[in-house]
Protein backbone atom coordinates (compact mmCIF):
# COMPACT_ATOMS: atom_id res chain seq x y z
CA UNK A 1 0.00 0.00 0.00
CA UNK A 2 1.52 3.74 -1.03
CA UNK A 3 1.90 5.60 2.31
CA UNK A 4 1.88 9.28 2.26
CA UNK A 5 3.02 11.23 5.71
CA UNK A 6 1.40 14.91 6.20
CA UNK A 7 2.95 15.56 9.35
CA UNK A 8 3.88 18.79 9.94
CA UNK A 9 1.35 20.23 7.05
CA UNK A 10 -1.80 22.43 8.06
CA UNK A 11 -5.16 22.23 5.94
CA UNK A 12 -5.77 22.49 3.25
CA UNK A 13 -2.48 21.03 2.63
CA UNK A 14 -2.83 17.12 3.52
CA UNK A 15 -6.14 17.17 1.84
CA UNK A 16 -4.49 18.46 -1.68
CA UNK A 17 -1.45 15.87 -0.56
CA UNK A 18 -4.07 13.48 -0.30
CA UNK A 19 -5.57 14.69 -3.30
CA UNK A 20 -3.08 14.45 -5.53
CA UNK A 21 -1.51 11.26 -4.28
CA UNK A 22 -5.01 9.50 -5.01
CA UNK A 23 -4.88 10.45 -8.59
CA UNK A 24 -1.51 8.11 -8.52
CA UNK A 25 -2.53 5.29 -6.48
CA UNK A 26 -6.56 5.09 -6.79
CA UNK A 27 -7.16 2.33 -5.27
CA UNK A 28 -5.83 3.93 -2.12
CA UNK A 29 -3.22 4.46 0.58
CA UNK A 30 -2.19 5.45 3.90
CA UNK A 31 -2.11 8.76 4.98
CA UNK A 32 -0.27 9.66 8.39
CA UNK A 33 -1.55 13.04 9.81
CA UNK A 34 -0.67 15.07 12.84
CA UNK A 35 -3.33 17.35 13.87
CA UNK A 36 -7.21 16.41 14.30
CA UNK A 37 -8.14 19.24 11.72
CA UNK A 38 -6.25 17.41 8.97
CA UNK A 39 -7.63 13.89 10.67
CA UNK A 40 -11.23 14.96 10.08
CA UNK A 41 -11.28 16.66 6.66
CA UNK A 42 -8.87 13.49 4.56
CA UNK A 43 -11.20 11.36 6.15
CA UNK A 44 -14.42 13.75 5.39
CA UNK A 45 -12.96 14.47 1.58
CA UNK A 46 -11.95 10.67 1.00
CA UNK A 47 -15.95 9.65 2.45
CA UNK A 48 -17.06 11.76 0.09
CA UNK A 49 -15.10 9.96 -3.14
CA UNK A 50 -16.76 7.02 -1.74
CA UNK A 51 -13.32 5.29 0.23
CA UNK A 52 -13.67 3.32 3.45
CA UNK A 53 -11.41 5.01 6.10
CA UNK A 54 -9.82 3.18 9.17
CA UNK A 55 -8.37 5.28 11.75
CA UNK A 56 -5.53 3.83 13.60
CA UNK A 57 -3.86 5.89 16.53
CA UNK A 58 -0.17 6.84 16.16
CA UNK A 59 2.61 8.05 18.78
CA UNK A 60 0.91 11.65 18.33
CA UNK A 61 -0.25 10.91 14.66
CA UNK A 62 -2.63 9.00 13.14
CA UNK A 63 -2.57 6.63 10.40
CA UNK A 64 -5.56 6.67 8.26
CA UNK A 65 -6.09 3.43 5.86
CA UNK A 66 -7.64 4.53 2.36
CA UNK A 67 -9.35 2.02 0.66
CA UNK A 68 -12.70 1.42 -1.81
CA UNK B 1 -18.38 12.37 10.72
CA UNK B 2 -20.22 14.43 7.95
CA UNK B 3 -23.10 14.32 11.12
CA UNK B 4 -21.74 15.37 13.87
CA UNK B 5 -20.04 18.15 12.39
CA UNK B 6 -22.59 19.95 10.66
CA UNK B 7 -25.00 20.20 13.42
CA UNK B 8 -21.94 21.39 15.56
CA UNK B 9 -20.70 24.02 13.32
CA UNK B 10 -24.44 25.41 13.03
CA UNK B 11 -24.57 25.84 16.99
CA UNK B 12 -21.38 27.70 17.22
CA UNK B 13 -22.56 29.98 13.95
CA UNK B 14 -25.64 31.08 16.09
CA UNK B 15 -24.28 31.20 19.33
CA UNK B 16 -21.48 33.73 17.50
CA UNK B 17 -24.16 35.46 15.75
CA UNK B 18 -26.27 35.89 18.62
CA UNK B 19 -23.35 36.84 21.48
CA UNK B 20 -22.78 39.79 19.12
CA UNK B 21 -25.83 40.73 18.81
CA UNK B 22 -26.17 41.08 22.39
CA UNK B 23 -22.57 42.43 22.83
CA UNK B 24 -23.38 45.21 21.06
CA UNK B 25 -26.84 45.69 23.34
CA UNK B 26 -24.41 46.01 26.13
CA UNK B 27 -22.45 48.70 24.55
CA UNK B 28 -20.37 47.90 21.82
CA UNK B 29 -19.90 49.38 18.63
CA UNK B 30 -22.60 48.95 15.70
CA UNK B 31 -22.12 45.53 14.33
CA UNK B 32 -18.94 44.98 16.16
CA UNK B 33 -20.13 42.54 18.33
CA UNK B 34 -16.88 40.81 17.43
CA UNK B 35 -14.27 42.28 15.25
CA UNK B 36 -10.86 40.39 15.25
CA UNK B 37 -9.19 42.83 13.67
CA UNK B 38 -10.98 45.52 15.01
CA UNK B 39 -10.41 44.60 18.68
CA UNK B 40 -6.57 43.55 18.18
CA UNK B 41 -6.19 46.99 16.48
CA UNK B 42 -8.15 48.53 19.68
CA UNK B 43 -5.25 46.35 22.06
CA UNK B 44 -2.27 47.28 20.54
CA UNK B 45 -3.54 51.28 20.81
CA UNK B 46 -3.95 50.58 24.60
CA UNK B 47 -0.79 49.29 24.31
CA UNK B 48 0.47 52.65 23.16
CA UNK B 49 1.78 50.71 20.01
CA UNK B 50 -0.38 53.25 17.68
CA UNK B 51 -1.70 56.74 19.07
CA UNK B 52 -4.92 56.73 17.10
CA UNK B 53 -6.82 58.04 20.27
CA UNK B 54 -10.64 56.72 19.05
CA UNK B 55 -9.74 53.12 18.83
CA UNK B 56 -7.87 52.11 22.13
CA UNK B 57 -9.58 49.78 24.63
CA UNK B 58 -7.86 46.07 26.23
CA UNK B 59 -10.83 43.81 24.35
CA UNK B 60 -11.68 41.10 27.10
CA UNK B 61 -13.26 39.50 24.04
CA UNK B 62 -9.86 38.34 22.30
CA UNK B 63 -8.25 37.40 26.02
CA UNK B 64 -11.46 34.93 26.20
CA UNK B 65 -11.32 33.30 22.75
CA UNK B 66 -7.54 32.76 23.32
CA UNK B 67 -7.83 31.81 27.11
CA UNK B 68 -11.04 29.47 26.10
CA UNK B 69 -9.57 27.87 22.91
CA UNK B 70 -6.05 27.48 24.77
CA UNK B 71 -7.62 25.65 28.11
CA UNK B 72 -10.05 23.46 25.56
CA UNK B 73 -7.27 22.19 23.60
CA UNK B 74 -4.94 21.12 26.78
CA UNK B 75 -8.31 19.48 28.20
CA UNK B 76 -9.52 17.87 24.91
CA UNK B 77 -5.77 16.96 24.15
CA UNK B 78 -5.59 19.37 20.60
CA UNK B 79 -3.04 21.59 22.31
CA UNK B 80 0.43 20.54 20.18
CA UNK B 81 3.22 22.94 19.96
CA UNK B 82 4.44 23.27 16.65
CA UNK B 83 6.05 26.05 14.76
CA UNK B 84 9.02 26.55 11.72
CA UNK B 85 6.47 27.18 8.91
CA UNK B 86 7.94 30.37 7.67
CA UNK B 87 7.38 32.29 10.44
CA UNK B 88 8.60 35.45 9.06
CA UNK B 89 6.49 34.98 5.77
CA UNK B 90 3.76 34.88 8.32
CA UNK B 91 4.25 37.82 10.31
CA UNK B 92 4.40 39.88 7.06
CA UNK B 93 1.53 38.35 5.17
CA UNK B 94 -0.98 38.74 8.69
CA UNK B 95 0.17 42.15 8.34
CA UNK B 96 -1.11 42.40 5.14
CA UNK B 97 -4.20 40.80 6.35
CA UNK B 98 -4.54 43.41 8.93
CA UNK B 99 -3.78 46.21 6.53
CA UNK B 100 -6.90 45.08 4.09
CA UNK B 101 -9.06 44.31 7.11
CA UNK B 102 -8.59 48.28 8.51
CA UNK B 103 -9.38 49.58 4.62
CA UNK B 104 -12.75 47.74 4.88
CA UNK B 105 -13.35 48.15 8.44
CA UNK B 106 -13.36 44.45 9.89
CA UNK B 107 -12.66 40.84 9.55
CA UNK B 108 -13.95 38.49 8.70
CA UNK B 109 -16.56 37.77 11.13
CA UNK B 110 -17.58 41.19 11.63
CA UNK B 111 -18.14 41.43 7.36
CA UNK B 112 -20.66 38.80 8.40
CA UNK B 113 -22.00 40.51 11.55
CA UNK B 114 -22.26 43.73 9.23
CA UNK B 115 -24.15 41.62 6.63
CA UNK B 116 -26.48 40.25 9.05
CA UNK B 117 -27.14 44.00 10.32
CA UNK B 118 -28.53 45.04 6.44
CA UNK B 119 -24.80 46.65 6.07
CA UNK B 120 -24.94 45.67 1.82
CA UNK B 121 -20.83 47.25 1.90
CA UNK B 122 -20.19 44.49 3.71
CA UNK B 123 -21.51 42.43 0.72
CA UNK B 124 -19.33 43.91 -1.57
CA UNK B 125 -16.19 42.75 1.02
CA UNK B 126 -17.69 39.31 0.81
CA UNK B 127 -17.06 39.02 -3.25
CA UNK B 128 -13.55 40.68 -2.57
CA UNK B 129 -13.02 38.22 -0.24
CA UNK B 130 -14.26 35.15 -2.07
CA UNK B 131 -12.14 36.54 -5.26
CA UNK B 132 -9.10 36.46 -2.84
CA UNK B 133 -9.64 32.80 -1.77
CA UNK B 134 -10.53 32.06 -5.19
CA UNK B 135 -6.98 32.98 -6.47
CA UNK B 136 -5.50 31.80 -3.25
CA UNK B 137 -6.78 28.46 -3.83
CA UNK B 138 -5.23 28.35 -7.32
CA UNK B 139 -2.06 28.80 -5.99
CA UNK B 140 -2.81 26.03 -3.58
CA UNK B 141 -3.52 23.68 -6.34
CA UNK B 142 -0.30 24.38 -7.87
CA UNK B 143 1.89 23.59 -5.11
CA UNK B 144 2.03 26.53 -2.59
CA UNK B 145 3.22 26.18 0.77
CA UNK B 146 4.90 27.53 3.53
CA UNK B 147 6.78 24.54 4.26
CA UNK B 148 6.53 22.20 7.40
CA UNK B 149 6.02 22.73 10.68
CA UNK B 150 8.07 20.66 13.47
CA UNK B 151 7.37 19.73 17.00
CA UNK B 152 8.08 22.70 19.57
CA UNK B 153 8.61 22.63 23.12
CA UNK B 154 5.47 23.14 25.61
CA UNK B 155 7.23 26.38 26.68
CA UNK B 156 7.10 27.40 23.16
CA UNK B 157 3.65 26.65 22.73
CA UNK B 158 2.11 28.36 25.77
CA UNK B 159 4.20 31.74 25.17
CA UNK B 160 0.92 33.43 24.03
CA UNK B 161 -1.69 31.87 26.20
CA UNK B 162 0.72 32.98 28.83
CA UNK B 163 1.21 36.15 27.51
CA UNK B 164 -2.60 36.94 27.15
CA UNK B 165 -2.83 36.16 30.89
CA UNK B 166 -0.58 38.62 31.68
CA UNK B 167 -2.05 41.58 29.89
CA UNK B 168 -5.44 40.60 31.68
CA UNK B 169 -3.92 40.72 34.86
CA UNK B 170 -2.05 43.76 34.12
CA UNK B 171 -5.13 45.79 32.35
CA UNK B 172 -7.48 44.77 36.04
CA UNK B 173 -4.72 45.47 38.16
CA UNK B 174 -2.84 48.57 36.87
CA UNK B 175 -5.28 49.86 34.24
CA UNK B 176 -3.32 53.33 33.90
CA UNK B 177 -0.61 51.61 32.11
CA UNK B 178 -2.68 51.54 29.00
CA UNK B 179 -4.67 54.20 27.31
CA UNK B 180 -7.87 53.99 26.90
CA UNK B 181 -10.35 56.08 24.09
CA UNK B 182 -13.25 58.50 25.73
CA UNK B 183 -14.42 58.86 21.97
CA UNK B 184 -15.16 56.81 19.12
CA UNK B 185 -15.70 53.05 18.59
CA UNK B 186 -12.43 52.16 21.00
CA UNK B 187 -14.64 53.78 24.15
CA UNK B 188 -17.79 52.25 23.14
CA UNK B 189 -17.76 48.34 25.28
CA UNK B 190 -19.83 45.70 26.73
CA UNK B 191 -18.92 45.30 30.54
CA UNK B 192 -15.64 43.58 31.18
CA UNK B 193 -17.26 40.44 32.24
CA UNK B 194 -19.77 39.85 29.75
CA UNK B 195 -17.15 40.48 26.69
CA UNK B 196 -14.78 38.17 28.40
CA UNK B 197 -17.77 35.35 29.00
CA UNK B 198 -18.62 36.13 25.30
CA UNK B 199 -14.82 35.31 24.35
CA UNK B 200 -14.53 32.44 25.93
CA UNK B 201 -17.67 30.59 24.96
CA UNK B 202 -16.63 31.29 21.89
CA UNK B 203 -12.68 30.45 22.17
CA UNK B 204 -14.38 26.95 23.29
CA UNK B 205 -16.67 26.37 20.34
CA UNK B 206 -14.41 27.46 17.92
CA UNK B 207 -11.60 25.22 18.93
CA UNK B 208 -13.75 22.45 19.08
CA UNK B 209 -15.39 22.94 15.52
CA UNK B 210 -12.29 24.78 13.53
CA UNK B 211 -14.83 27.33 12.79
CA UNK B 212 -13.38 29.43 10.06
CA UNK B 213 -14.49 32.57 7.68
CA UNK B 214 -12.04 31.45 5.27
CA UNK B 215 -11.87 27.78 5.25
CA UNK B 216 -15.53 27.69 4.26
CA UNK B 217 -15.20 29.25 1.02
CA UNK B 218 -11.52 27.45 0.35
CA UNK B 219 -12.57 24.60 1.33
CA UNK B 220 -16.06 24.91 -1.06
CA UNK B 221 -13.87 25.64 -4.06
CA UNK B 222 -10.99 23.51 -3.61
CA UNK B 223 -12.83 19.76 -2.39
CA UNK B 224 -16.60 20.96 -2.69
CA UNK B 225 -16.85 20.54 1.00
CA UNK B 226 -19.69 22.03 2.63
CA UNK B 227 -18.96 21.49 6.10
CA UNK B 228 -17.02 24.83 6.83
CA UNK B 229 -19.04 27.23 5.67
CA UNK B 230 -22.60 26.29 7.51
CA UNK B 231 -20.66 28.04 10.02
CA UNK B 232 -20.67 30.83 8.11
CA UNK B 233 -24.10 30.51 7.25
CA UNK B 234 -25.36 30.31 10.92
CA UNK B 235 -23.49 33.28 12.03
CA UNK B 236 -24.79 35.26 9.42
CA UNK B 237 -29.01 34.41 10.24
CA UNK B 238 -28.70 34.67 13.95
CA UNK B 239 -27.01 38.08 13.57
CA UNK B 240 -29.94 39.04 10.89
CA UNK B 241 -32.65 37.67 13.16
CA UNK B 242 -30.71 39.09 16.41
CA UNK B 243 -30.65 42.20 14.46
CA UNK B 244 -34.44 42.18 13.36
CA UNK B 245 -35.61 41.56 16.83
CA UNK B 246 -33.55 44.04 18.52
CA UNK B 247 -34.61 46.65 16.14
CA UNK B 248 -30.75 47.67 14.90
CA UNK B 249 -31.47 46.17 11.04
CA UNK B 250 -31.11 48.77 8.86
CA UNK B 251 -30.26 48.08 4.87
CA UNK B 252 -28.40 49.94 2.85
CA UNK B 253 -25.05 51.28 1.84
CA UNK B 254 -25.11 54.82 3.38
CA UNK B 255 -24.60 55.83 7.38
CA UNK B 256 -23.68 52.18 8.06
CA UNK B 257 -22.04 52.02 11.50
CA UNK B 258 -18.06 52.05 11.28
CA UNK B 259 -18.29 51.39 7.81
CA UNK B 260 -17.92 52.76 4.34
CA UNK B 261 -19.45 53.08 0.75
CA UNK B 262 -15.56 52.78 -1.30
CA UNK B 263 -16.97 49.90 -3.21
CA UNK B 264 -13.30 49.60 -5.10
CA UNK B 265 -11.96 49.65 -1.69
CA UNK B 266 -13.87 47.17 0.24
CA UNK B 267 -13.86 44.94 -2.78
CA UNK B 268 -10.01 44.89 -2.53
CA UNK B 269 -9.56 45.33 1.58
CA UNK B 270 -11.27 42.02 1.75
CA UNK B 271 -9.74 40.99 -1.46
CA UNK B 272 -6.24 41.11 0.53
CA UNK B 273 -7.66 39.30 3.63
CA UNK B 274 -9.43 36.99 1.51
CA UNK B 275 -5.72 35.87 -0.25
CA UNK B 276 -3.52 36.40 3.03
CA UNK B 277 -5.91 33.94 4.99
CA UNK B 278 -5.84 31.41 2.58
CA UNK B 279 -1.86 31.74 2.70
CA UNK B 280 -1.91 31.35 6.71
CA UNK B 281 -4.08 28.56 6.50
CA UNK B 282 -7.00 30.39 8.28
CA UNK B 283 -8.94 33.54 9.05
CA UNK B 284 -7.68 36.10 11.83
CA UNK B 285 -10.20 34.30 14.62
CA UNK B 286 -8.48 30.79 12.71
CA UNK B 287 -5.17 32.34 13.69
CA UNK B 288 -6.03 33.03 17.28
CA UNK B 289 -7.32 29.72 17.95
CA UNK B 290 -4.44 27.96 16.31
CA UNK B 291 -2.40 29.74 18.40
CA UNK B 292 -3.72 29.00 21.52
CA UNK B 293 -3.40 25.30 20.37
CA UNK B 294 0.50 26.07 20.19
CA UNK B 295 0.94 26.85 16.94
CA UNK B 296 4.09 29.21 17.17
CA UNK B 297 3.45 29.72 13.70
CA UNK B 298 -0.12 31.37 13.88
CA UNK B 299 1.65 33.10 16.94
CA UNK B 300 3.73 35.27 14.45
CA UNK B 301 0.69 35.52 12.69
CA UNK B 302 -1.67 37.06 15.51
CA UNK B 303 1.82 39.42 16.33
CA UNK B 304 2.00 40.37 12.73
CA UNK B 305 -1.90 41.55 12.77
CA UNK B 306 -1.31 43.46 16.29
CA UNK B 307 1.88 44.91 14.14
CA UNK B 308 -0.36 45.75 10.91
CA UNK B 309 -2.73 47.20 13.03
CA UNK B 310 -0.21 49.96 14.39
CA UNK B 311 1.27 50.18 11.04
CA UNK B 312 -2.10 51.36 9.73
CA UNK B 313 -2.62 53.93 12.39
CA UNK B 314 0.53 55.38 12.50
CA UNK B 315 1.34 55.98 8.85
CA UNK B 316 -2.72 56.76 8.47
CA UNK B 317 -3.47 53.78 6.26
CA UNK B 318 -6.94 53.01 7.94
CA UNK B 319 -10.42 53.62 6.46
CA UNK B 320 -12.46 56.85 8.74
CA UNK B 321 -15.63 55.61 9.12
CA UNK B 322 -18.13 57.17 6.05
CA UNK B 323 -15.50 58.23 3.85
CA UNK B 324 -12.93 55.36 3.17
CA UNK B 325 -9.26 55.19 3.10
CA UNK B 326 -6.67 58.07 2.03
CA UNK B 327 -4.64 58.16 -0.54
CA UNK B 328 -1.68 56.40 1.83
CA UNK B 329 -4.01 53.28 2.54
CA UNK B 330 -4.84 53.15 -1.04
CA UNK B 331 -1.39 52.85 -2.16
CA UNK B 332 -0.33 50.36 1.12
CA UNK B 333 -2.88 48.47 0.06
CA UNK B 334 -2.06 47.95 -3.27
CA UNK B 335 1.06 47.50 -2.54
CA UNK B 336 -0.09 45.27 0.32
CA UNK B 337 -1.45 42.95 -2.44
CA UNK B 338 1.58 42.61 -5.24
CA UNK B 339 3.63 41.59 -2.12
CA UNK B 340 0.88 38.84 -0.98
CA UNK B 341 1.18 37.99 -4.96
CA UNK B 342 4.67 37.94 -4.97
CA UNK B 343 5.05 36.08 -1.63
CA UNK B 344 2.61 33.61 -2.98
CA UNK B 345 4.59 32.92 -6.57
CA UNK B 346 7.29 32.22 -4.92
CA UNK B 347 6.52 29.73 -2.56
CA UNK B 348 4.15 27.95 -5.05
CA UNK B 349 7.61 27.63 -7.62
CA UNK B 350 9.78 26.75 -4.48
CA UNK B 351 6.99 24.46 -3.65
CA UNK B 352 6.51 22.68 -7.38
CA UNK B 353 10.18 22.23 -7.16
CA UNK B 354 10.46 20.03 -3.76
Amino acid sequence: MKELDTSGYSCPEPVIMTKKALKDSPEGLDVTVDNRASKENVTRYTTALGYSVRTEEGKGCWILHIAR
Amino acid sequence: MRSTEKPKLIITGIIIGLAAVVLTLLGNPGNMGFCIACFLRDTAGAMHFHTAAIVEYVRPEIIGIIIGAFSISIIRGDFRPRGGSSPVLRFIIAAIVMMGALVFLGCPLRMVLRLGGGDLNALVGLLGFAAGIGVGCVFINNGFTLGKAERQSAIEGVALPSATVLLFVLFLAVPSLFLFSETGPGSMDAPVAAALLAGLVVGIAAERTRLCMAGGIRDMILIRDFTLISGFAAIFLASLVGNIVAGSFHLGFLDQPVSHPMHLWNFLGMFAVGLGSVMLGGCPLRQLILAAEGSSDSASAVLGMIAGAAISHNFSLASSANVGPGLNGKVALVGGIIILLAIAVAATLKGRKE
